[in-house]
């Protein structure tokens, strides 16, 4: 179960976390020594118990009606946001992905 | 195309269920609004605030995947799926993984008079995202996050699609099928509907998928088409050049017609999706289930057979018409006061269509009732207007709103159906006329053409055209006995 420190790199890639070169080594020991603990529990037999997709057993059809309710501090909760222009929220600019990129082509091209 | 290849096609559609509210916060899923005016903490992922499922969304899903013909999951449960994209204010999408709605479905469709099945791999519950747009001149991206948590399906097909057409005619049929299960407008315009394509090549015979592109932003049904008979032609020359295709992500370029490949990021297939903590799982009552499954309305396959059955109309026009559930309940209630089944889908499929099409319109935008159709259709048959003033009265009364007979009476477009006065602008016509009498009495049949145009001018084209050439015609006989 040993994490390798290319995998802790790509993971806190993913999660947008930035780490140094010892932070690498300790994680890569740290989580590899966590799955190794949680591993113990390979060596049980639950041949023909249903697995668990959620641990609130007795809990589930938790549902609301279809009724519109508008948030009462619209304006604050919009301007939470540390940048705005025109109502819309502004963030740095992202690497057009997927429709963005061709729609806003045809909009330049039309 | 070498008919020695094979193409094959997949669709992933996104459809926007027809509820009030969003699937997890009480914002307005309301369309055009202007941005950020329908949102809150939770759809905005404010730390601290927890999801709710909206039970209607959860029946429209429901719905859907029993008129897709689906088996409905007795457990069922919401997953994230993690990744950064300024869409989604959460860092993840609440989404299904390894426990979806629904699965294992089929829907029939009609591609050139031949019945085919596409099977459904799965239907399941989703939040749709934010809307991005990017500023060219600041450089900036901005977001408005009134469609985040608008509740969508996605509908994902096997591969069993083999030509751009079929693809085209598979997604028209869901989008009839869905429509009339009542669960989406499927506006395609307004991203109501919306279609990824994935396509690759192989060898006829073959078993083994080829190499796949997968095509987004296709937002019309011809766009569909168009991309995908674009990315046969390229994957074809490819091919044959013996290039080896890559797995990518296109983009269908409206304005050129052509595929483009999109900038994705590799890391952007790792979502890491684990089950939704905050959720908690759903677990279907079979009965609440059939309930809604007996709560389906008769589907577009259904209502077509019987439209042949019933009314006698050939497939072509209960194909074109059961398209639409309003031109269908159009037609159907138009019969109804007007018993021609033929004449009324003529009518449908040539006017009313024709008027639709060249505005632009959908049929859940007309306005004009089907009584008044058949009170247009009932004055051609009593003589009183002929078929082509009814073509123009049918465009003014839709466009203004105005009964077909108050119209007629207004602009005096009665026919002249009196044999007396009609036959007083026949004889004035052949006293005006000599030379072409005297042709046509020699045998030149051809020269009543010429004295019928006459007719009709000398009555601003009002002449009952039956009657006319009659009395023309009597007219014509008769003095020819009287001439020695």
């Amino acid at each position: 179960m040993a994490v390798s420190p290319e995998e802790v790199r790509h993971v806190a890639w993913l999660a947008r976390l930035r780490l140094t070169a010892h932070e690498e080594r300790l994680f890569s020991e740290q989580l590899s020594n966590i799955l190794a603990h949680v591993a113990k529990l390979q060596e049980l037999d639950v041949e023909g118990i249903e697995p668990t997709f959620h641990v609130l057993k007795t809990l589930s059809n938790v549902y609301r009606p279809d009724e519109v309710r508008s948030w009462p501090e619209l304006r604050e909760v919009v301007q939470a946001a540390p940048q705005q222009r025109d109502g819309l929220f502004a963030v740095p600019r992202v690497l057009p992905e997927g429709e963005d990129e061709v729609s806003a082509k045809n909009e330049k091209d039309g | 195309m070498a008919d020695a290849v094979e193409v094959v096609i997949g669709l992933e559609v996104h459809v926007e269920l027809k509820t009030e509210s969003k699937i997890f916060c009480a914002c307005s899923t309301r369309f055009g609004s202007p941005p950020n005016t329908q949102v809150c903490p939770i759809c905005l992922g404010h730390p601290g605030t927890l999801p709710v499922l909206n039970l209607k969304a959860l029946e429209l899903a429901v719905r859907a995947a029993l008129a897709l013909n689906c088996k409905v999951a007795r457990y069922t449960k919401f997953d994230r799926k993690n990744y950064f994209y300024p869409d989604l204010p959460k860092g993840y999408q609440i989404s299904q993984y390894d426990a979806p709605l629904a699965e294992h479905g089929w829907l029939e469709f009609r591609v050139d008079g031949r019945m085919r099945t596409a099977r459904i791999r799965r239907v399941h519950l989703e939040e749709d995202a934010g809307k991005l747009m990017h500023d060219e001149v600041t450089g900036e991206t901005l977001v408005d996050f009134n469609r985040c948590g608008v509740p969508l399906i996605e509908v994902v097909t096997e591969p069993d699609l083999r030509s751009p057409r079929e693809a085209r005619a598979f997604m028209e049929e869901l989008r009839a099928v869905l429509q009339y299960a009542e669960v989406s407008d499927c506006r395609m315009q307004e991203g109501s509907l919306r279609c990824d394509a994935n396509i690759s090549l192989r060898p006829r015979g073959a078993t083994d998928l080829g190499t796949k592109a997968e095509i987004k932003n296709l937002n019309s049904f011809r766009a569909l088409e168009k991309a995908l008979e674009y990315e046969v032609a390229r994957q074809t020359r490819a091919l044959e050049r013996g290039e080896r295709l890559v797995l990518e992500t296109r983009g269908w370029d409206e304005g050129r017609q052509v595929t483009v490949p999109l900038r994705t990021k590799e890391e952007a297939h790792d979502y890491r999706y684990f089950p939704e903590p905050d959720l908690v799982p759903m677990t279907l009552d079979p009965e609440w289930v059939e309930q809604i499954r007996r709560s389906l309305p008769e589907l577009p396959s259904q209502r077509m057979a019987r439209f042949q059955a019933e009314y006698g109309l050939p497939a072509y026009d209960a194909g074109v018409i059961v398209a639409s559930r309003r031109l269908a309940d159009f037609f159907e209630e138009c019969v109804r006061h007007y018993p021609h089944p033929k004449t009324v889908s003529n009518w449908v499929m040539g006017q009313v269509l024709g008027y639709l099409n060249s505005r632009g319109l959908e049929p859940e935008e007309l306005n004009f009732e089907p009584e008044r159709l058949a009170e247009l259709l009932r004055m051609v048959d009593e003589g009183v207007i002929s078929v082509s003033v009814a073509r123009e009265v049918f465009e003014e009364a839709v466009s203004t709103g105005k009964s077909p007979r108050a119209l007629v009476e207004e602009k005096g477009l009665e026919q002249l159906s009196d044999t007396g006065a009609l036959a007083a602008v026949v004889r004035q016509v052949i006293e005006e006329h000599p030379s072409p009498v005297r042709d046509y009495r020699r045998g030149k049949v051809k020269a009543l053409g010429f004295l019928m145009g006459q007719v009709m001018k000398k009555t601003a084209g009002k002449a009952n055209p039956q009657l006319a050439r009659r009395l023309l015609e009597e007219a014509l006989a008769t003095e020819r006995e009287e001439t020695p």
